[in-house]
């Protein structure tokens, strides 16, 4: 158990972790202020990658893509929001789950039809190879770009959520919608952007991501599971709270593909141990939920009261 | 006198019901959605461009191709493959990519007494001890690419290698069969997912372990994953990667690109075979699709000739399966690979070859032939089989 | 009742119908219907009538659905001990996972039923004995005995329809008796349920467990019929595709979850195999595109008839 490779699957699990802080993030704030189950929240992550990829092709620019990639997305979002999701906000929890299931299965196909199951987005050339972070340490330039990116995301949505007059209305909206309303706050507007807000978080992810795994239809169904546990333990509403969890989630998922495989493999069969790995890690996670839910249900930073 | 006229309509009813049949429906299910979609759609044109190439036909009767799409999902392939056999029963089934998805759906055709002839899927467990005599490989039994590769380790004379296949039975039989023939150390056997995209965690452990070669057995999209990654970390330049021809062909070529140059495989043939009949089948499958084939369009045209061969044997009489059955094992029909023989579990025997990713006379990405590994290998568990 | 009786002498006469003109595929695909009916009815009672959205129901299907089938993998073959194990086994479940996340509320409740639910999906799939990701096939259905032959999918249609009407009886004398008024109470508002002195928990809890234990009837009856069993039985998708057909068939109505399973399994099946001409000419991919059509629909439901199918009939009917 060499330090290059601790040190190389702590990279990984923070970058991993920092992604899913990008979702997590706008689902945490949707479902704190709007207090909405938004299931199709996956499907705006599968959007801004395959938006990402039609703009990179287009602009032939990596860059250019993915930063037009995100107020795209943001629009798609808005509109969803205006059109479809207000009129779920007065509703009961149970219509918005299946209401957004249903924007699901309708996202997913009109992709589908818009762009075939899958598309490309191949990595820029000037970062598809490693750097040399340590002697024997060669890490892809491309991971540790994400993880900037990350870091520098959740730096800026601090500084917006603390420091600005917007922010401060989300988080009162966040700590006691009521009240807020009350407050003469304008609701509406204020929900719109931060599903937009919530949105172009979405596009960051997926379209960063999208050169290193496949863009596919269904891609956001996985990821969206994963947020939604990381702002449960994070405290809904608390975006401190999506960073840390998010940071967990992705230690503790890496930590079990890496690792557990190798314990596991001094007491059984390659096979076995390697099924077992992946599997304990994701069970690790759920348990990690229901604990925290158990204990303490209001998440570890909750943002209300 | 009523008994005479029974008994004289009661032949009429069985004599016309042995008449040959009118046409061949087929029931073509694969992999034609998600990231390894590439591997189902050229084994369903390599399929249909024989069809064409027909004339439509299969035997001389008129060919009815059914196409479903099992989306990587064992369940949904079954559920098709029900339909296909008991709502539109059609005289054979063939088509999947995936081992785990086709040992989901074969059952029911077994059951029905319905032909599987597999253009690429053949577990190690159906050569042997399952073996079964509605099940026919036109393409090569599930190890004998990694059994080949594993000779060209031993060969190459590296100490040690580390072995990464996802967690399925073709994955479990493809490392068995590279480590039947490598006389090396195996530093490591690693099993990932079915369907893993993201290897950053393995290929921290294969920087970790230093081997003197690397061989991973992922097709489809997993495998175009991993060599970006690979190359990505900065291991290309380090270790040697081996991988089996279906690793590294034209399906893997187009998205990874030029990083693959150099990169050795091993396979049951190769574009640039010198007889006729891959000739033809190059040339009209570049100039139907505007593409190269892979090894899987070249599945996918045997499978199609092995079957038009097996209705031709029995004139048309495909109702009558046993007889069907024999025509087919008896495999006379013109193989892009060169010669084909059935071994007595219905898999075939053949020649493995090396090949090298190079440039051919265009400039394009193809892959080489540069050597024979084996020569009319069979595989390791035709004892196990009770057929004749 | 009335309607109910009708509904069943048509469906019992349907099989011999089939078999006259020789199409026993559609006596199976109708027994396939008939088991997702009784998973979604189940389903229907936790989430209809008792009010508690539980997105973990497809977890109890597949406990019963495995618990069946590692009794026929292993030898078990007789019905009279793997069915009941099955129960017995998604009983368990149900009262384990409804123990823990019954002490949670709305939005929380929801999503710890889902974490139970991966949490089972993700143990299975790395169950490699019993097939993992690529799924158990078994090679037989379970035996019945009685001069009764699973094996004939005409028996086995008369014996799902059998377990049918029992889970629409039991349904509709539960609703009727006490304990259901108390459930439907508490799902109108839990505070004065409380209030008056009802013990909350351990109502939802048997409700839950009830339902629990009729899914995994449900799952072993799936296992029998496809004699495949996969862990996508247990994805949260899967209790997703429940839902939908209980929301489409109507909530709390007793054959709310019949109905939405007959409607979606029903049109899954006409839109793959029989082409729409106009359809076809403006999207010749229609029928792999047919999800559209089912996200519509049930974006429609909830928007506008939030009672379902059902919903509208009554309406119809009376006031």
């Amino acid at each position: 158990m060499s330090w290059i490779l601790i040190l190389e699957q702590s990279l990984n699990g923070l970058q991993f972790g920092l992604m899913l802080f990008l979702l997590a993030a706008g689902l945490t704030l949707v479902f704190g202020i709007m207090d909405m189950i938004n299931l199709a929240h996956g499907s705006l992550y599968m959007l801004g990658a395959f938006i990402a990829s039609t703009l990179v092709q287009a602009t032939g620019s990596f860059v250019a893509g993915v930063l037009l990639a995100i107020p795209a997305t943001a629009a798609v979002g808005i509109l969803l929001e205006v059109s479809v999701l207000r009129t779920l906000y007065a509703r009961d929890h149970l219509s918005q789950v299946l209401a957004t299931f249903a924007l699901i299965l309708i996202i997913n196909e009109l992709t589908r039809l818009a762009w075939g199951s899958d598309a490309a987005l191949p990595m820029p050339q000037a970062l598809s190879g490693p750097v040399e972070l340590l002697p024997g340490l060669r890490y892809p330039a491309y991971r540790l770009v994400i993880i900037a990116v990350g870091i520098l995301v959740a730096l800026l949505l601090f500084i917006l959520v603390t420091k600005t007059r917007v922010g401060m209305l989300v988080r009162a909206g966040a700590s006691n919608r009521e009240m807020a309303l009350a407050m003469g706050v304008d609701i509406k507007t204020l929900f719109t952007l931060v599903f937009g807000a919530g949105a172009a978080l979405c596009a960051v992810a997926g379209a960063m991501l999208a050169p290193l795994f496949a863009v596919q239809v269904g891609m956001g169904e996985n990821i969206l599971i994963l947020a939604f546990v990381v702002i449960v333990i994070g405290g809904i509403g608390s975006i401190r709270g999506a960073l840390v969890g998010a940071v967990l989630v992705g230690i503790v998922d890496t930590i079990g593909r890496a690792f557990l495989p190798i314990l596991f493999g001094i007491f059984f069969q390659p096979r076995v141990a390697s099924a077992a790995g992946p599997a304990i890690a994701s069970v690790m996670i759920y348990l990690l939920m229901a604990v925290v839910l158990f204990f303490r249900p209001q998440g570890l930073f909750p943002a209300r009261g | 006198m009523t008994s005479r006229m029974f008994v004289l309509a009661l032949s009429l009813a069985v004599a016309s019901g042995a008449q040959a049949a009118s046409k061949v429906k087929v029931g073509f299910i694969s992999t034609l959605s998600g990231p390894s979609a590439a591997l189902g759609v050229d084994i369903r044109d390599g399929f249909q461009l024989a069809v064409k190439m027909n004339g439509g036909k299969l035997g001389g009767l008129p060919a009815e191709v059914l196409v479903g799409d099992d989306q990587f999902k064992p369940d949904v392939g079954r559920q098709i493959a029900e339909k296909y056999i008991r709502l539109d029963k059609v005289d054979f089934l063939t088509g999947f990519v995936f081992s785990n998805i086709m040992l989901a759906a074969v059952p029911v055709a077994f059951e029905a007494r319905i032909i599987y002839v597999s253009p690429n899927a053949a577990p190690s467990p159906l050569a042997g001890k399952q073996c079964n005599p509605y099940f026919f490989v036109a393409s090569w039994p599930n190890d004998a690419y990694h059994e080949a590769a594993g000779q060209h380790a031993t060969n190459k004379g590296y100490k040690n290698a580390y072995l990464i296949a996802p967690n399925y039975q073709a994955g479990k039989d493809s490392l068995a069969g590279f480590k039947r023939y490598y006389k090396g150390n195996v530093a490591a056997e690693v099993y990932t997912q079915l369907g893993q995209l993201d290897y950053s965690a393995e290929l921290a452990q294969v920087r970790a372990a230093r081997p003197d070669a690397l061989y991973i057995f992922l097709p489809g999209g997993m495998g175009i994953n991993f060599i970006k990654q690979f190359v990505a970390a900065g291991l290309s330049t380090d270790i040697p990667l081996i991988v089996p021809g279906f690793g590294s062909d034209q399906d893997i070529i187009r998205p990874v690109g030029e990083a693959m140059l150099g990169l050795f495989d091993t396979a049951h043939w190769a574009i640039d075979f010198d007889n006729a009949a891959n000739k033809r089948f190059v040339a009209a499958f570049e100039k139907e699709y505007k593409r190269l084939p892979s090894v899987f369009a070249a599945q996918g045209w045997d499978t199609a000739m092995l079957i038009d061969s097996g209705v031709r044997g029995v004139k048309g009489k495909i109702e009558d399966v046993e007889a069907l059955r024999k025509a087919l094992k008896a495999g006379k029909f013109e193989s892009v690979r060169g010669s084909f023989k059935f071994n007595r579990n219905q898999f075939p025997i053949q020649n493995y070859y090396l090949r090298v990713v190079g440039k051919d006379s265009q400039g394009r990405l193809v892959n080489k032939t540069i050597g024979t590994v084996f020569k009319d290998h069979g595989d390791a568990y035709v004892q196990d089989c009770l057929m004749k | 009742m009335k309607r109910s009786i009708a509904v069943f002498i048509v469906l019992l006469g349907f099989p011999l119908v089939m078999s006259a003109i020789d199409n026993l595929f559609y006596v199976s695909f109708a027994s396939r219907v008939i088991i997702y009916a009784i998973a979604a009815t189940s389903l229907n009672l936790v989430l209809g009538y008792g009010g508690m959205i539980s997105f973990g129901h497809a977890a109890f299907v597949g406990a019963g659905a495995y618990s069946a089938s590692i009794c026929i993998a292993e030898g078990v073959t007789s019905a009279w001990l793997g069915w009941p194990a099955a129960i017995a086994a998604s009983a368990l479940a149900a009262w384990l996972i409804g123990a823990v996340s019954l002490r949670t509320r709305g939005v929380y409740f929801i999503m710890i039923t889902l974490a139970f639910a991966q949490m089972a999906f993700y143990l299975v799939n790395s169950m490699k004995a019993y097939g993992g990701d690529e799924g158990l096939t078994l090679p037989q259905r379970a035996e019945l005995g009685l001069g009764l032959d699973l094996g004939n999918e005409v028996v086995f249609y008369y014996v799902v329809l059998f377990f049918l009407a029992i889970s629409l009886y039991g349904l509709h004398r539960v609703m009727q008796s006490r304990f259901g008024r108390v459930v439907v109470a508490i799902r109108e508002n839990e505070a004065r349920a409380e209030a008056i002195g009802l013990p909350v928990h351990r109502y939802q809890l048997a409700c839950f467990v009830i339902a629990g234990a009729v899914a995994g009837l449900a799952g072993a009856l799936l296992a029998s019929h496809g004699k495949y069993v996969n862990p996508n039985v247990l994805h949260w998708v899967q209790s997703g595709t429940l839902m939908i057909m209980v929301i489409l068939g109507g909530v709390g109505r007793l054959w709310g979850g019949a109905i939405g399973a007959f409607v979606l399994l029903g049109l899954e099946h006409v839109i793959s195999d029989y082409p729409i001409p106009w359809l076809a000419a403006v999207a010749p991919n229609y029928p792999q595109h047919a999800n559209l059509g089912v996200g519509l629909v049930m974006l429609a439901i909830v928007l506008f008839a939030p009672h379902g199918v059902a919903g509208l009939l009554s309406r119809r009917r009376g006031a």
